[in-house]
């Protein structure tokens, strides 16, 4: 158990809906793993495809990018253009080899439940696929 | 403000946060990054002392960056912004950390990765803070007037304080008759009061009060603008009645040979096809209901059209739509009964004496189908043996998790109401918990389970089966006697479940509003800001909050009402303070910003010889779509500028050093 892998992952989370999911999961005291680390934006449409590109450059083991439900953007298309950005992105990682490490999911301000699932199945499968250690390589570590 | 000087505050927040890691080695560890100047740690910053200590280390230490790691920014953000702003520095020169809800909540079994979790998250506020620059917004002036959306006893309350406040209100009611719900309840508990007799009057307020302006038969349909200043369409459904001549004299009403279920009492009566919605409606005005209407459906009659004195039927009426501007929204549209036939064991739908509590409501009604006589709706006999099932739908898995919350009290009111009308009858209530808790309610209990022929039975019946004479043939398992009880009832109530109305859906999200688990409104807070919501200038009045009875609706209403003058008096909203910015001298003006813009607020203007952006700070609701996009980084968001985002990410993605 003492040198599991433990990943280090960075998550984008809206204020109105993801955000406060989260917060909620809090309130509810349901646990998760604590590899994850809450990035607030005010929409997930905020996200620049550099912001996850840097996170797993400088260390993440992968990045999620988490949103209002389709329909539910608290600005009104926010998160339809998140999902449009991230297919892109997603192109750009699947030649990187890094597709796997990007996921972008709904959580409204309702779903603590569901963020804790989520959380937990991320932090799983990027314990499966090992750290990325892309820092290291590219500084010639 | 060239050198950085941060000071760092680790809340105890009691034992939540002081419980699972040490904040005095967080605060230890946070004293050791670059630019901190001070870090300490208390057992509850939020307290007047824990304020007075940043306020002093603000002026002390002349700090320009202040860093709270405790609860949600959600919680108390504007708290310590608040303390920033009394010590003379710019609320925007704050970063809050969220090691509660995000860290010590829940992951309070593995302590120091806990640990070691607020120490990454405040390295990288830390890393963020050095970014922060001072944001200034803008005011603009609120228009004084206001939306009520729903004509219940929530919204009456509501539109009576708001208007009584010298506030102009439009009062839209999507049935032609405002009284809601409560207008077909019989006696109201725990005092037995005539419903009709506390609510009408108020109707008939709202109605004559200058400042209220009633939209019957009318839905929104679409907000536009934001708090201060929204535009909300609504749509006048046709009532093929010109209301504007109609004097509600009822001649129409009289001579229609259409004839349709009811509504009002809940199908069990019978209404003509132009009807009032009840007697004592406000407006008092008709609608033509076309779905049975003869000149709609064959062609033929027009007997009303004939007979009306002012010559106020027009067959070819059309929906119409008018714009109001108003400063706030208060949303005020109640709740809706469970679909009782989804519960296929208890037969309702299919039994004709398996009815709602409401539709006993109506039984028991003066003014109801049967003038107030308790029948069974199968042959109008007089039930001996009545059984009322607490808890139908509610707080079951299958059906909706919550309480309904006025079902117990309510089922005490229809033992009376059983008892009064039939003192012979035997009323046997199955019930899962009694929940007597608002105030006179346990009393009221009391009183009436002591009846003679009331038995309370701890357990939900199993299948119901009709026998041939209409009557209702069940098992319940008592479960505090272990005993398997035979029923035969003439009649059976069910207290079912509550949800929130069909339209609410599309309707909050025209208002931007969340929703909960069960699909009520969310709150701001679930305590301290239960009538607000994340949308600002859209308030909560009663039930679409959470199931409520009525006193609890009225307080709530009154609440939002409060809230929304508060709102409306202080004459003015800010920008939001995450404005896009656009920097001048990189901006290409290529308007890709323009393009992924929700509300129309960038435009491309000449500028000194170039084309560039510009932002409409009004327009403007800091979602950040613009800066995402932009190739060249000349749009950038307030408080959520690049530079700033990134170098948190870089901080947490590298860890603590």
């Amino acid at each position: 158990m003492g040198d599991q892998f433990e990943p280090r992952i960075v998550v984008f989370a809206c204020n109105w809906c993801s955000y406060a999911g989260i917060d909620l999961a809090g309130t509810s005291r349901i646990r998760y793993p604590h590899n994850v680390r809450i990035v607030k934006v005010m929409c997930s449409g905020r996200v620049h495809p550099e912001m996850v590109l840097k996170a797993l450059r400088e260390g993440a083991d992968g990045v999620l990018i988490t949103g209002c439900h389709p329909g539910d953007c608290h600005y009104i298309s926010g998160n339809y253009k998140t999902m449009r950005r991230y297919l892109l992105l997603k192109k750009l990682l699947k030649e990187l080899g890094l597709s796997d490490r990007v996921w972008l999911e709904w959580v409204s301000a309702s779903e603590g439940d569901r963020w804790a699932k989520i959380a937990s199945a991320f932090v799983e499968h990027i314990r499966k696929l090992g750290p990325l250690r892309l820092k290291e390589v590219m500084e010639g570590e | 403000m060239s050198e950085v000087r941060i000071g760092v505050y680790v809340c105890h927040c009691g034992k939540n946060i002081g419980g699972v890691i040490n904040p005095a080695k967080v605060a230890e560890y946070a004293s050791t990054l670059p630019n901190v100047v001070v870090a300490r740690d208390y057992v509850y910053m939020c307290s007047s002392p824990g304020q007075s200590l940043i306020e002093e280390d603000i002026r002390k230490y002349n700090l320009n960056r202040v860093i709270v790691a405790a609860c949600s920014p959600r919680m108390h953000e504007p708290t310590f912004q608040g303390v920033l702003k009394r010590a003379g520095l710019n609320p925007w020169l704050l970063q809050m950390v969220n090691i509660r809800e995000h860290d010590t909540w829940v992951h309070e079994d593995t302590p120091d990765k806990a640990e070691e979790k607020a120490k990454e998250l405040v390295a990288a506020a830390v890393a963020r803070a050095a970014h922060l620059y001072e944001i200034t917004t803008e005011k603009f002036p609120v228009i004084k007037s206001a939306v009520v959306i729903g004509g219940g006893i929530a919204g009456i309350r509501a539109s009576l304080d708001l208007a009584n406040a010298g506030i102009k209100v439009y009062l839209i009611e999507k049935k032609q008759s405002i009284g809601g719900k409560m207008a077909q309840l019989d006696k109201t508990f725990p005092t037995l009061d005539c419903s009709q007799c506390i609510l009408t009057p108020l109707m008939v307020d709202v109605s004559r009060h200058p400042n209220i302006d009633i939209y019957a038969y009318s839905e929104v349909v679409d907000v536009s603008g934001s708090a201060g200043n929204f535009k909300v369409k609504v749509k006048l459904k046709p009532t093929y009645v010109d209301w504007s001549k109609c004097t509600g004299c009822g001649t129409c009403v009289e001579k229609c040979p259409g004839r349709a279920p009811r509504e009002f009492d809940e199908g069990l009566g019978v209404r003509k096809a132009i009807y009032f919605e009840f007697a004592q409606a406000v407006p008092r005005r008709p609608v033509i209901d076309p779905k049975h209407c003869l000149w709609f459906t064959k062609g033929i009659c027009r007997v009303c059209e004939k007979v009306c004195p002012v010559k106020a039927i027009d067959y070819g009426q059309e929906e119409r739509y008018v714009e109001l501007n108003v400063g706030a929204i208060i949303v005020a549209i109640g709740y809706e009964l469970y679909d009782l036939s989804r519960l296929k064991e208890y037969g309702y739908g299919r039994f004709k004496n398996v009815i709602s509590g409401l539709q006993l409501e109506r039984l028991s009604s003066a003014d109801g189908p049967t003038r107030g006589k308790i029948v069974r709706p199968s042959d109008g006999r007089e039930p001996k043996t009545v059984g009322i099932v607490l808890c139908a739908g509610s707080r079951d898995e299958k059906h909706v998790r919550y309480c309904c919350r006025f079902g117990c009290a309510a089922a005490i009111k229809h033992i009376y109401y059983i008892k009064h009308a039939i003192p012979d009858a035997k009323v046997l209530v199955f019930y899962t918990d009694v929940r007597a808790f608002g105030k006179g309610y346990e009393e009221f209990y009391q009183k009436y389970r002591s009846e003679d022929n009331v038995f309370f039975i701890r357990g939900r019946p199993a299948e119901i089966f009709e026998d041939k004479d209409g009557s209702l043939i069940f098992d319940v398992y008592d479960s505090n006697t272990g005993q398997l009880i035979n029923v035969k009832a003439d009649l059976v109530v069910l207290e079912g479940a509550v949800v929130p109305p069909k339209d609410w859906e599309a309707l909050r999200r025209v208002l931007k509003v969340s929703c909960d688990p069960g699909g009520f409104a969310l709150e701001l807070h679930p305590k301290l800001r239960p009538f607000e919501t994340t949308s600002d200038g859209v308030f909560l009045a009663g039930a679409i909050q959470g199931p409520k009875d009525i006193p609890d609706t009225v307080a709530h209403a009154a609440a939002a009402a409060a809230a929304a003058i508060g709102f409306l008096a202080k004459g003015y909203v800010e920008s939001v303070p995450y404005l896009a910015v656009v920097n001048d001298e990189v901006c290409s003006g290529c308007g890709l910003c323009v393009s992924v813009c929700p509300y129309d607020a960038i435009t491309i203007e000449e500028r000194e010889g170039r084309r560039v952006a510009k932002v409409n700070s009004i327009r403007c609701k800091g979602c950040g779509a613009c800066a995402a996009t932009c190739p060249s980084g000349a749009m950038q968001q307030n408080y959520f500028t690049d530079t700033q985002i990134i170098s948190e990410v870089v901080s947490l993605a590298g860890g603590a050093k």
